[in-house]
C-alpha cells in the first residue's frame, strides 16, 4: 500500500451516493434527436464536415477537430442532419452555441469501424492518433481534450487515474469501476503504454467506494496473471471533499504539489479520470468513437435515480424521463455535483461529453440558502480552503474590487470547489464572488494587453516615419547638388554668352552632354549614399536568420502558453477562457505567418544573390521592394531636378523668375489649402502652417518686386539665349 | 421549461452565524453559574439590563439604518456583545453604568463602523473601557466573594431585594465590596509573596490564585473547551494569549519575594484571564484572519495583559490590550497569510504585492 498525504482543508458533505447505485447502469431508449454542441471539450469548437441533409452513420466523425487543443465529434446514432444551428447549451451561463442536430433513423447503424488488442505493437504516436481521432475528451467534468494531456514534453514517471469521484451524489464512475473493471485496466494500460510506461501507475479511489476497490483488486490480480501489465497500484484514501480536483490528488498520492501556474506533467505526472480510460479502451480496442457515456441522475425529484449509459447529444428531458423525474419537486436541475455543478436553464439541452450527473434534488433535499449576512471572520472558509487561501479575504478585496490585492492573496489558485461557501455561516457566495473578480482580472490584463500590442504598433509607425524622413533627406540632399551643379554651369555659359552670343547656341548640346556626365556623377553619388544605407546582402541574410529564429521561438512560446491555458483542468470552460484560448491560437498563427514570411524572404535572397552581387559592381541593385523603391524615387526625383535645373539654366531671369513666382504662388496656393484644412480639423500643426504661408507670402512678395524690377530693366533686351532655346 | 438558477455550490453546511453565537451565549453558563454563586445575583442582573439596552438599542439604529430589524436581531450578535459585558461589569454595578457602556458598545462601537463584521474593535470592551475611564469608583466596586472570612466574620452578600436596590438606586454597594486578588496583589509592597498569602484572606481562603475568581476561570476555561470542541474557533488565538501571558509570568516571577509579579497559576486563574481568552479574544471579528496571525495576535495580547497587570495603573488590563491588539490585527494579516498550495513560500501579502 503506497504512502498517502493529507490536503489542507476539505469538508464532509453527505454523500447521498447509495440512492443512485441500487441498479447496475441501464441503457436508454434512442432519443428521436440528438442535438451535439461543437465545443463539449476545452479548446477550439470542431468545425462541421456535414451539412443539412446529409445522411450520417453511428459513429462517423461530424465535425472536424481545429487546431491542436480541440476535439473532433461523431454521430452518436445513424440518421439525418437536420439543423445546424445554435441552441442551447449545457453552461454555467445558460448560453446559446451552434450545434448540429441529427434526426435519429432508429437503425442504430455502425459506420465501419475496427479496434485492435494488440495495441503494444502500435507506436504512442499511433494510439495518441486513435485517441484524438475517436474524440475523447476528459469525462471527469472540465473536458479536456485526452489527447493533448497524453503528449507532454516531460518524462513522465507516475501516471495517477483519477476515481475519486468526490463530489456527493454522483456514481458514475463507481458503477463503471464495479461493471467494467476488466476494460478499465486495459485503458490504463493503453495509457501507461502510451507514456512510455511509468515507474508508478497509481489509482485513487476514495474509502466510500469498497466495492469498486474490491472489483478493481480482483480484476488486477486477474489481469497481471494474464499480460506483463506495468504495476498497477490501487490507493484508497479517506473520503474527503475535494479530493478529486487533480491538484488534490497528486498531493494525496505524491505529497508533492503542482507549482502555482504549471502543469502536473513539470512534476513528471499525468493525470486522468477513470470513465476517459474506459472511453480509450473502446476507442483503441473496437474502434469505437465517444459517443456515448456513464451519467448518473440522482436526487429525490427523480423516483427511479440511477446510472444511464446515454448518448452523448441526448436531451436531457429524454433521461430525465427515464429515471421518473418529477419537474413540479424541483426547483432548479444542477448537471454536475452539488459543489461545482451548474444550474439548467431548461431541460431541453442536451448530455454532453462532460457530462458526468444530473441532479435533481427537491427543495426540502437542499433547501435555498437564507440571505447573506455579514461575514463575521470566522475563517472556517480558511479552515477548508485545499489550496490554503484566505477566502475571507478575498472575499473582502473582491467586494471593494481590490485586484491587486486579490493576486497578492494568490486568487488564481483558487480551483472554485466551493468549500468555502458550504461552510460560510453567513451563507455568503464567495465563489461567486471569486468568479466575477476572476473574470475582471482577465478582462483588465486582456486590455493592457491590447494597449501593449498598440503602444508597438506605435513604435512601429515612429520608426517608419523616421526612415521615411530620412529617404527625403537623401532626395533633397541630391535635388540641391544637381542645382547647384547646374548653378554653376548656368552661370559659366552666361559669362561664355556675354563673350560670345554666338557660341552658346552652337554649345548647348555639347554642353548637355557634359553636363549629364557631371550629373550622372552627382546622381550616381546619391543613388551610392542611400544604397550604403540599406544592409548588403550577407547582412539581409542575417537578419532573415534572426527573424526565424525569433518567430521560432516565439512560435514555441505561444504553443506553450496555449497549452498552459488548456491543461488547467480545474478552470471553467467558460466563454472568456474559450475567448483567450481562442486570442493564442490566433497568436501562433500571426507568428507561423512571420515565421514563414522571414524563411520565404531567406530563400529569395539566396536565389537573389548572385544577380545582385553581378549588379551591384556596375549600378548598386537593390533587393527589397521597399529599398528598389526608394531607389527608384531618388532618381525620378533628381531627373526632375536635373530637368528643372536645365530649364532654368535656358531661361531669361525674367522668365525665371516669372516661373519661380508661379512656383511660389502654387505653393502658397497649397499651404493655405493645407492651413485651411488643419483648421477645419483642429490639428496640431496650425501653427506650423500658417508660418509657412506667412514665410511663402514673403518670398512671393520678394519674388514679385524682383520681377518688376526685372521687368522695368530687362524687357528691351531680350536674352538671345532663351531666344535660341525657344525656337529649338 | 423554465427552472431556477443559482450557482455553485448549490449544498450548504448547516452551520449558520445564530448558531455561532448561539453557542457561544451557552458556553457563557458555567462561568455566569459560578459568577453568581461567588458574588451573588449581580452578574445576572448585568446581563439582564444590558440584553435589553442592546436589542433596544440595536433595534433603534438598524430602524435608522433602514435594515430588516427582525432578520438582523436574530443572528443574536447584539446579545453577545450584551452578555459579555455584563459578565464583565462588577455585579451589582448601578444599572445606568451598564445602559450607558452597552449603549456605546452598541451604537458607536459597532453600528457606527457598520454593524456585524464590519467594528474594527470589540464593541464590548469599547464599552468596558468607556466606563473604567468614565466611571473608575463605580467600576472598581466589587462584591466581596461568598464565604470570604474578614476578621472571623464571613461576608455575605445581599439578598435579592436588596440587590435589586442597590442596582436600581445606584447606592449601597460599599458594605459589601472587597478589593479583588488583583487589587490586593497589586498593593502589595513590603511581604513576601507568601506572607502576604497568609495575611490576606482572598488568598489564604484560597486553593490556589483568590477565592471565588479562581473558579470564575475554571468555569469560563470550561465554556472554551466547549466551543474549541464544537470547533466555534480554532485555538490559536486564546492558547496564543495564555502562552503569552505565562511566559512572562514565569520570566518576572522571582519565587516569591515582595516585588513579585505573581505566579503562573496566579495570572492564568486571575480577574479576566480566561474570560478574555476564551470569550474575547476569540472574537474572529476584530482578531487576524489566519491561524498564525491569531497565534501572534493571542500571544501579544497575553504579554500586554502582564505588563499592564504588573507595571501600569490598572489591576486588570484585559479590555485595553485587547484593544490594542485590535488595531495591530491588520498589520499583522499582511505578515501571516497561510502558504498557498503550490507556492515555495507563504511570503507577506506586501512583498506578494511587490513581486507581481
Amino acid at each position: 500500500m503506497s504512502k498517502i498525504w493529507d490536503i489542507h482543508g476539505g469538508i464532509h458533505p453527505a454523500e447521498n451516493k447509495q440512492q443512485s447505485l441500487g441498479d447496475p447502469i441501464q441503457t436508454v431508449p434512442l432519443p428521436p434527436s440528438l442535438i451535439l454542441p461543437l465545443s463539449q471539450h476545452i479548446g477550439a469548437p470542431a468545425s462541421p464536415l456535414v451539412k443539412v441533409g446529409d445522411k450520417v452513420l453511428k459513429g462517423q466523425m461530424i465535425a472536424a477537430a481545429k487546431g491542436f487543443v480541440s476535439a473532433p465529434i461523431h454521430a452518436p446514432s445513424s440518421g439525418v442532419v437536420s439543423a445546424i444551428e445554435e441552441q442551447t447549451v449545457p453552461h454555467a451561463s445558460g448560453m446559446q452555441a451552434p450545434c448540429i442536430v441529427i434526426a435519429t433513423d432508429g437503425d442504430d447503424s455502425w459506420i465501419e469501424h475496427s479496434g485492435t488488442t494488440h495495441y503494444c505493437e502500435k507506436t504512442a504516436e499511433e494510439l495518441i492518433a486513435m485517441i484524438r481521432d475517436a474524440g475523447i475528451t476528459g469525462l471527469g467534468g472540465a473536458g479536456f481534450p485526452s489527447a493533448v494531456k497524453l503528449q507532454p514534453r516531460q518524462t513522465i514517471n507516475t501516471l495517477i487515474i483519477n476515481a475519486t469521484e468526490c463530489e456527493p451524489y454522483i456514481t458514475a464512475d463507481d458503477q463503471l469501476m464495479r461493471q467494467r473493471a476488466d476494460d478499465i485496466l486495459i485503458g490504463i494500460n493503453i495509457l501507461a503504454h502510451i507514456l512510455g510506461d511509468p515507474e508508478r501507475v497509481l489509482i485513487g479511489i476514495e474509502d466510500n467506494k469498497p466495492e469498486a476497490q474490491q472489483v478493481l483488486a480482483t480484476a488486477l490480480q486477474n489481469s497481471i496473471a494474464v499480460e506483463n501489465a506495468p504495476a498497477i497500484e490501487v490507493v484508497e484514501f479517506p473520503t474527503k471533499y475535494p479530493s478529486g480536483g487533480e491538484k488534490q490528488l497528486i498531493q494525496i498520492l505524491t505529497g508533492e504539489e503542482v507549482p502555482s501556474g504549471q502543469l502536473p506533467a513539470n512534476l513528471g505526472i499525468v493525470c486522468q479520470n477513470i470513465g476517459t480510460t474506459h472511453a480509450i479502451y473502446r476507442a483503441i480496442c473496437h474502434g469505437e468513437p465517444l459517443i456515448s457515456r456513464v451519467t448518473t441522475v440522482t436526487g429525490k425529484a427523480c423516483n427511479k435515480p440511477g446510472n444511464f449509459e446515454v448518448l452523448i447529444g441526448t436531451p436531457v428531458e429524454h433521461l430525465l424521463t427515464e429515471a421518473e423525474f418529477n419537474s413540479v419537486l424541483c426547483p432548479n436541475l444542477v448537471m454536475g455535483g452539488p459543489m461545482m455543478g451548474f444550474t439548467l436553464p431548461n431541460t431541453s439541452v442536451p448530455i454532453i461529453k462532460s457530462t458526468n450527473c444530473l441532479l435533481a434534488t427537491t427543495a426540502e433535499e437542499n433547501p435555498a440558502p437564507p440571505p447573506a449576512q455579514a461575514c463575521i471572520r470566522c475563517g472556517h472558509c480558511a479552515e477548508v480552503c485545499p489550496a490554503s487561501l484566505l477566502p475571507q479575504q478575498l472575499y473582502w478585496h473582491a467586494q471593494s474590487k481590490n485586484y491587486e490585492r486579490l493576486e497578492a492573496h494568490h486568487l488564481a489558485d483558487c480551483i472554485e470547489c466551493g468549500a468555502c461557501s458550504y461552510v460560510c455561516p453567513s451563507s455568503i457566495p464567495l465563489v461567486q464572488y471569486y468568479r466575477a473578480a476572476k473574470g475582471e482580472i482577465r478582462l483588465i490584463a486582456e486590455e493592457k494587453r491590447q494597449s501593449d500590442r498598440a503602444r508597438e504598433r506605435f513604435e512601429h509607425h515612429q520608426a517608419r516615419v523616421e526612415r521615411e524622413e530620412k529617404e527625403k533627406a537623401a532626395k533633397r540632399e541630391a535635388r540641391k547638388l544637381a542645382a547647384e551643379a547646374a548653378k554653376a554651369k548656368r552661370e559659366a555659359e552666361a559669362k561664355a554668352a556675354e563673350e560670345n552670343p554666338e557660341s552658346t547656341t552652337k554649345n548647348i548640346p555639347t554642353d548637355g552632354d557634359t553636363k549629364n556626365t557631371g550629373e550622372l556623377d552627382i546622381v550616381q553619388a546619391a543613388l551610392a549614399r542611400v544604397a550604403a544605407n540599406k544592409a548588403s546582402p550577407a547582412d539581409q541574410r542575417k537578419r532573415f536568420e534572426r527573424a526565424i529564429e525569433t518567430t521560432a521561438a516565439r512560435l514555441a512560446k505561444a504553443e506553450q502558453a496555449l497549452e498552459v491555458l488548456n491543461k488547467d483542468k480545474n478552470a471553467e470552460q467558460s466563454t472568456e477562457k474559450l475567448a483567450q484560448i481562442e486570442q493564442q491560437r490566433a497568436t501562433i498563427e500571426q507568428a507561423r505567418l512571420r515565421h514563414e514570411e522571414a524563411k520565404n524572404k531567406l530563400a529569395a535572397l539566396n536565389t537573389d544573390q548572385p544577380a545582385a552581387v553581378e549588379a551591384a559592381k556596375g549600378k548598386p541593385q537593390t533587393e527589397t521592394p521597399t529599398d528598389d523603391e526608394g531607389l527608384d524615387r531618388a532618381a525620378t526625383a533628381i531627373a526632375r531636378a536635373q530637368k528643372n535645373a536645365a530649364e532654368q539654366a535656358s531661361m531669361s531671369p525674367q522668365q525665371k523668375l516669372l516661373k519661380q513666382r508661379d512656383a511660389l504662388q502654387n505653393r502658397l496656393n497649397k499651404a493655405q489649402a493645407r492651413l485651411a484644412q488643419a483648421e477645419s480639423e483642429g490639428s496640431e500643426q496650425i501653427d506650423a502652417f500658417s508660418n509657412a504661408v506667412a514665410t511663402l507670402v514673403e518670398k512671393l512678395a520678394t519674388a514679385e518686386l524682383k520681377l518688376s524690377d526685372a521687368g522695368s530693366e530687362n524687357t528691351p533686351h531680350q536674352n538671345p539665349a532663351s531666344t535660341t532655346e525657344e525656337n529649338s | 421549461m423554465a427552472l431556477g438558477r443559482s450557482s455553485s455550490p448549490h449544498a450548504h453546511g448547516p452551520r449558520s452565524t445564530q448558531w455561532v453565537m448561539q453557542q457561544v451565549l451557552v458556553a457563557t453558563v458555567p462561568g455566569l453559574i459560578v459568577l453568581t454563586s461567588f458574588f451573588g445575583i449581580g452578574s445576572i442582573l448585568n446581563i439582564l439590563i444590558a440584553s435589553v439596552t442592546a436589542l433596544a438599542c440595536e433595534a433603534a439604529i438598524l430602524k435608522l439604518r433602514n435594515r430588516p430589524i427582525g432578520f438582523y436581531l436574530r443572528d443574536y450578535s447584539a446579545l453577545v456583545t450584551a452578555v459579555l459585558l455584563g459578565l464583565a461589569l462588577p455585579p451589582l454595578a448601578p444599572w445606568w453604568l451598564t445602559v450607558t457602556g452597552t449603549a456605546f458598545a452598541i451604537i458607536i462601537a459597532k453600528h457606527l463602523y457598520g454593524g456585524m463584521g464590519y467594528n474594527p474593535f470589540n464593541p464590548a470592551m469599547i464599552g468596558y473601557v468607556v466606563l473604567l475611564i468614565s466611571f473608575p469608583l463605580q467600576m472598581s466596586a466589587w462584591v466581596a466573594p461568598t464565604g470570604l472570612m474578614v476578621d472571623g466574620v464571613s461576608a455575605l452578600g445581599p439578598d435579592f431585594l436588596s440587590s435589586l436596590q442597590i442596582v436600581f438606586s445606584g447606592s449601597g454597594v460599599d458594605g459589601f465590596t472587597a478589593a479583588t486578588p488583583l487589587d490586593a496583589f497589586k498593593h502589595n509592597s513590603s511581604l513576601l509573596v507568601d506572607h502576604f498569602y497568609q495575611q490576606t484572606p482572598q488568598f489564604s481562603q484560597a486553593r490556589w490564585a483568590g477565592l471565588g475568581w479562581e473558579w470564575v476561570n475554571i468555569a469560563f476555561l470550561i465554556g472554551g473547551i466547549y466551543l474549541l470542541a464544537r470547533k466555534v474557533f480554532t485555538w490559536h488565538a486564546p492558547i496564543g494569549m495564555l502562552l503569552g501571558l505565562s511566559v512572562m509570568a514565569l520570566f518576572n516571577y522571582d519565587g516569591g519575594s515582595s516585588a513579585s509579579d505573581g505566579s503562573i497559576i496566579f495570572h492564568l486563574l486571575s480577574g479576566a484571564t480566561m474570560f478574555g481568552a476564551f470569550f474575547i479574544v476569540t472574537d474572529p471579528v476584530t482578531s487576524t484572519t489566519s491561524n498564525r496571525g491569531r497565534l501572534i495576535y493571542g500571544a501579544l495580547i497575553g504579554v500586554i495583559l502582564f505588563v499592564i497587570r504588573s507595571w501600569g495603573n490598572y489591576p486588570d488590563a484585559l479590555a485595553f490590550a485587547v484593544l490594542l491588539m485590535n488595531f495591530a490585527a491588520p498589520f499583522i494579516d499582511y505578515y501571516t497569510p497561510p502558504r498557498t498550495y503550490g507556492h515555495g513560500k507563504s511570503g507577506t501579502i506586501i512583498h506578494r504585492s511587490k513581486e507581481d
